[in-house]
């Protein structure tokens, strides 16, 4: 009978006390960093109410409801950042400096270690802002989701953290090919931005197509909040959405054993 | 003069390294401003007969955007504020005080290379961004626009890399600037329009945005180039984009004169 059961949850427990201590020794640093996030937060819902000054409706969503897009966007890419995105742009920095070789050598799954070694606690607190501004435009809007919508609303929030971590995960695996990957990884920060925009507002065409099916950039935050907002007409996108939660994930697994299996350590 | 040029090709020679990032960080940048670009179109789709965002008709306020990516193409600092920051927290700008070159023209020498290279590589991606958006693509009514145009760049550059280096020498007070150049990036980054043209905004926030140097960064350039400031308004705006990069010069070598005295070469 094997004990991974409860040896990975102590283990990521063991991390989570290492990452608070760590933390803790900055505390301003710590408190700056959140105001960094929120400026940059209150500075889209700015945005979008700059623009909603001029109009009425953007491709048939009102202004609350895009703020709660805002929002839920926001908490996705929070809870990401919490828990994978120092973790991901560090990979190409554990193969830099041969760090890799040494996490090979311990007796966990790699993946599992690398994935959640630091923790950033800072973005808890800007996931929280978060869901309050959801719980504002909820408001604002007059809506009181029921429970299997805000059921729906989380899970097919997971589904969207999801990909942003197989997507990302699969970029830092780059690192095995090039020491530049760092790049990379930040990259893929821009694509963040797209999921913010109302997918009414993505006229039919490659464009479209792309960032539905090969990087669903479009349904990530769209699909929880209609759904949240109960204007979630067809079930097709959450399906494509948690289908590709699926495919994404087993695509950068396949990469990153690919990856492994040619690797040759960076010292040699 | 002459070791500066010496500085300048040195760093044309050690930028020409980071093409590829460069190249990369063009073309990521523009999947932001695509969304951008989607989300003002479905805005002007919604409007009955063709009717305006304050007197930007569709075509202006792509173009708009169009022009910003150039200018902030020609004009943003890329890494020197962080290469600023750390040469003094590392005591590497100690070799500077003792030999006659001047650490700031130093720095600022190697920031026009970055830019040369930088503007060079960004050209592929943009150039073919802005060919595909032609139609939407207005261009400088006359000559003369363009050479005012030019002129209001070239103070724009010499705006932005006074107030990146004034954020770097912070460097000699606080041991973590990056907090710091996150906060006045994200003001920078609603104030000098990036996000979208000041003159969508109620008047009296325009009117008081106007009063501080970040418009003078993109927003008036690109104003310049759009026709939308002309005759003894654009005379008025270069004279006071001029004022400020004359203050901010003297600012900046009141601040490295404070920080000079302040520092003590901690490893160096």
């Amino acid at each position: 009978m094997p004990s991974w059961w409860r040896r990975y949850p102590a283990l990521f427990v063991a991390l989570w006390r290492y990452s608070i201590t760590r933390e803790m020794q900055f505390k301003t640093n710590f408190i700056l960093w959140i105001i960094v996030e929120g400026l940059w937060f209150a500075l889209q819902i700015g945005f979008m109410s700059v623009v909603y000054s001029h109009t009425e409706a953007i491709a048939g969503w009102s202004r609350w409801q895009v703020i709660l897009l805002v929002g839920c966007s926001h908490f996705i890419q929070q809870i990401f950042t919490a828990f994978f995105l120092t973790n991901l742009s560090d990979i190409s920095e554990h193969i830099r400096t041969g760090r890799l070789d040494f996490m090979l050598l311990l007796p966990v799954n790699t993946r599992f270690l690398i994935s959640f070694r630091k923790v950033d606690l800072g973005a808890f607190i800007n996931a929280a802002s978060a869901v309050g501004v959801i719980i504002w435009a909820l408001r604002n809007l007059g809506h009181v989701p029921r429970p299997t919508e805000i059921l729906g609303f989380l899970l097919l929030s997971g589904a969207g953290l999801a990909i942003h971590y197989s997507l990302m995960f699969l970029l830092a695996s780059v690192a095995f090919f090039t020491v530049r990957a760092q790049g990379i990884v930040w990259g893929y920060y821009n694509l963040f931005n797209l999921a913010r925009i109302p997918e009414g507002a993505f006229p039919p065409g490659i464009y479209r197509r792309v960032f539905t099916f090969v990087l669903p950039m479009i349904l990530v935050s769209n699909v929880p909040s209609q759904v949240l907002l109960g204007t979630l007409h067809s079930p097709f996108n959450a399906f494509v959405l948690t289908a590709l939660s699926l495919v994404t994930f087993l695509i950068s697994e396949a990469v990153w054993r690919f990856c492994l299996r040619r690797y040759s350590s960076a010292s040699a | 003069m002459g070791k500066y040029l010496h500085v300048f090709l040195i760093g044309i020679q050690n930028t020409l390294v980071y093409r590829v990032n460069f190249l990369f960080r063009a073309a990521a940048g523009l999947i932001p401003l695509s969304g951008t670009l989607y989300l003002w179109k479905a805005v002007y789709a919604g409007k009955t007969d063709g009717a305006d965002v304050a007197g930007y008709a569709l075509s202006q306020m792509i173009s708009y955007y169009l022009i910003v990516t150039l200018v902030d193409a020609f004009t943003a600092v890329a890494e020197d504020d962080w290469q600023i920051a750390a040469d003094i927290k590392d005591g590497h700008i100690s070799q500077f005080l003792v030999r006659p070159i001047s650490y700031l023209a130093y720095r600022f020498s190697l920031y026009l290379s970055g830019r040369a290279i930088y503007t060079v590589v960004a050209l592929i991606p943009v150039g073919l961004f802005l060919f595909f958006l032609r139609e939407h693509l207005s261009l400088p009514a006359s000559p003369f626009t363009f050479f005012a145009f030019t002129l209001s760049v070239v103070l724009a550059g010499l705006l932005q890399f006074i107030i990146a280096c004034m954020m770097a020498l912070l460097a000699f007070w606080v041991l973590d600037v990056s907090t710091f150049i996150f906060i006045q990036f994200a003001f920078e980054y609603i104030a000098s329009g990036h996000l979208f043209p000041l003159d969508i905004l109620p008047r009296w926030l325009e009117q008081i945005i106007l009063l501080t140097p970040y418009p003078y960064l993109l927003y008036f350039p690109v104003a310049v180039w759009l026709g939308r400031v002309e005759g003894d308004d654009l005379t008025r705006g270069l004279l006071i984009q001029g004022a400020w990069v004359v203050v901010g010069y003297l600012l900046l070598q009141w601040i490295w004169g404070r920080g000079i005295r302040r520092y003590s070469a901690v490893g160096g």
